[in-house]
């Protein structure tokens, strides 16, 4: 039909770039979606919470109630449980993951580099329910039988910390589902540092070398200073991720709404909760309350990703301007 | 600079290194660990049952039929809406969007949609449709689904259609055919590959999600086809009956996961083998 009026020009021109446009139009349109999804979300959320916030009031964040029967909520403890797994994986996980990509790009052989580059991607790839029904079945009697009570008859008497390692082994708990949460977020943050240390110019690394650097000098010294800001943002994608894990962690933490110092006790998430109990609330404020918790975990992993994206945007930037 | 300073350096970057292969050791270990687990319990469930029967009521023997079915019904469905949706998108980041405002906006916001936790969108898509048709349905369960596909291929069709070189939209363009025509007939033509590895990758990761689906699909003990109807899912069925105290739903549950599994891991390979090949043409 174009080539038509391209044979005749004296034609209107309107309808020949009639599909141009509406090409361009769907295009935006759907563009559009995603921040229309993104903004709907939101607001979704903060009117089905609404009843909660509005009965609660602030008391909501710092009430450790979770009663059903009387329809008290609060959402001190899935957002403790959540702050504390998150936690807990983020510090298992940060040396492991440098430690994977300072192998992959510095020590390993080059014909080693690509299949275990692979491997760990691997663990990305398997879904997060695998890793929760490994955490209960294997890794939580195996914890239960050989670690925590190991850790409670040796860490429990350490002054200041030895509240966290002391309890019964029941092997559920805060500290098997951080543990789990690091397995998960390992490969995350692991697969951005080895991309980010590739982004260094190979002639600043050379240099070191040339100086007599070592190698641990030319990664501390050279690599880390020159990616600093997006190794940050991975390790902010690895946490955003560690904050709304929902199955792995369902699993493993034991579904308990009880406040407890220890990490081997059981506790509950932002994502647990609404996960366990969302098909069984009976009462509109129940389950407005879980999805007040739902809007609060929208938030903070928004700030958390959003903080993630810039500071890997800024190393891209700094690439661009070199 | 004395030669004690220099061996202390020395054996630092010794301990530094020989600390990171402990690492990937360390990652390496686990990953082991959970395939072999998934590899074993999984082998030792596998019966013919598991495809002809459905899924059984509490402490009975039974399959998994309704559940494989249902899974391939909304991931299916959940790529058939996400894909075009995603697929324009990127398109308009790649091709229309390039340096605007919108553009930069829109693809900030596609990668924290990203990483945003699935629960959360199965949340949203809950209050969106469930509570207002006022019954868990399949349909609900894809479009949640299809939510978590949409960021997946926006982001690869945007990377895809980036790398394919500006003299190859000039010489369409100079020829006198119109930008649509250049990109749904030469840009999506040159980055054909890619983008199917980007819904390939969003389809391995739907096929496993759980969250999203416990509030929009739910689960259904019994056959259906029917969209409106709450369905049968592989991950919901492994989560309900893994936390179940049976043996024999127990033995289901990792046959499940076992499926669901390789499933994922030869989807990730093909489109790994895809991508490799792509890159090796263009080299």
């Amino acid at each position: 039909m174009s080539a038509v009026s391209v044979n005749l020009p004296s034609r209107p021109r309107v309808p020949a770039d009639l599909p141009d446009r509406g090409f361009r139009w769907l295009a935006t349109g759907a563009a559009l979606l995603v921040l229309v999804a993104l903004v709907a979300a939101a607001g979704s959320m903060l009117s089905g919470g609404r009843a909660a916030f509005e009965k609660f009031g602030f008391g909501f964040f710092t009430s450790r109630a979770w009663d059903p029967v009387a329809h008290d909520f609060g959402a001190l403890i899935p957002i403790y449980g959540t702050l504390v797994t998150a936690l807990i994986a983020i510090l298992i996980a940060i040396p492991v993951s440098f430690g994977i990509a300072m192998f992959l790009t510095e020590i390993a052989p080059r014909w080693l580099r690509g299949p275990i580059g692979a491997a760990v991607e691997l663990l990305a790839a398997i879904p997060s329910i695998i890793y929760g029904m490994w955490g209960l079945f294997v890794l939580v009697p195996a914890l239960a039988t050989h670690v925590y009570p190991w850790m409670d008859a040796h860490m429990g008497a350490w002054p200041l910390v030895g509240v966290l390692f002391s309890g019964p082994p029941l092997g559920l708990g805060m500290l098997t589902a951080g543990l789990v949460l690091a397995i998960m977020i390992v490969p995350f943050i692991a697969s951005v540092m080895r991309e980010v240390f590739h982004t260094v110019p190979g002639r600043l690394k050379e240099s070191a070398y040339a100086l007599g650097s070592t190698r641990w000098e030319v990664v501390w010294d050279v690599v880390l200073p020159y990616t600093r800001s997006a190794v940050v943002g991975g390790i902010f994608l690895g946490l955003g991720r560690a904050l709304g894990e929902t199955m792995a962690v369902t699993f493993v933490l034991g579904n308990s709404h009880d406040m407890t110092a220890s990490l081997l006790m059981p506790g509950n998430s932002i994502a647990a909760t609404i996960a366990n109990e969302f098909t069984e609330a009976d009462s509109p404020i129940y389950r407005s309350s879980l999805i007040a918790l739902g809007f609060v975990l929208f938030l903070v992993t928004f700030v958390v990703l959003a903080a993630a994206r810039l500071m890997l945007r800024r190393l891209s930037r700094q690439e661009g301007n070199r | 600079m004395n030669a004690w300073h220099i061996g202390m350096r020395g054996a630092k970057s010794a301990i530094a290194q020989l600390l990171a292969t402990l690492a990937t050791a360390f990652g390496l270990f686990w990953l082991g660990w959970i395939l072999w687990t998934t590899l074993h319990n999984g082998l030792a469930s596998i019966n013919l049952a598991l495809f002809t029967q459905m899924t059984p009521p509490p402490g009975e023997t039974g399959g998994l039929l309704n559940a494989f079915v249902g899974s391939a019904i909304m991931s299916g469905l959940g790529v058939v809406i996400g894909a075009p949706v995603g697929v324009l998108a990127g398109t308009y980041l790649a091709e229309y969007g390039r340096g605007a405002w919108l553009g930069e906006v829109i693809r900030f916001v596609n990668d924290i949609l990203l990483s945003a936790p699935s629960i959360v969108l199965g949340l949203f898509v809950y209050t969106l449709v469930v509570a207002r048709v006022g019954h868990f349905s399949a349909l609900a369960g894809a479009l949640s689904l299809a939510l978590i596909v949409l960021p997946v291929v926006v982001r690869t069709t945007d990377e895809m259609l980036r790398l394919v070189p500006t003299q190859m939209r000039e010489a369409a363009l100079s020829l006198g055919v119109p930008q649509w025509k250049v990109t749904t007939q030469v840009l999506y033509r040159a980055s054909l590959p890619g983008i199917v590895t980007g819904i390939l990758l969003a389809l391995a990761r739907i096929s496993g999600e759980t969250a999203p689906l416990l509030f929009t699909a739910l689960n259904n003990q019994y056959w259906t086809t029917d969209l409106s109807a709450p369905m049968a899912n592989v991950p919901v069925v492994i989560f309900q009956y893994a936390m179940s105290p049976y043996d024999s739903w127990h033995s289901l549950a990792w046959a499940g996961a076992f499926f669901l599994t390789l499933f994922v891991l030869l989807v990730g390979l093909a489109a790994r083998a895809l991508v490799s090949r792509h890159r090796m043409t263009h080299d």
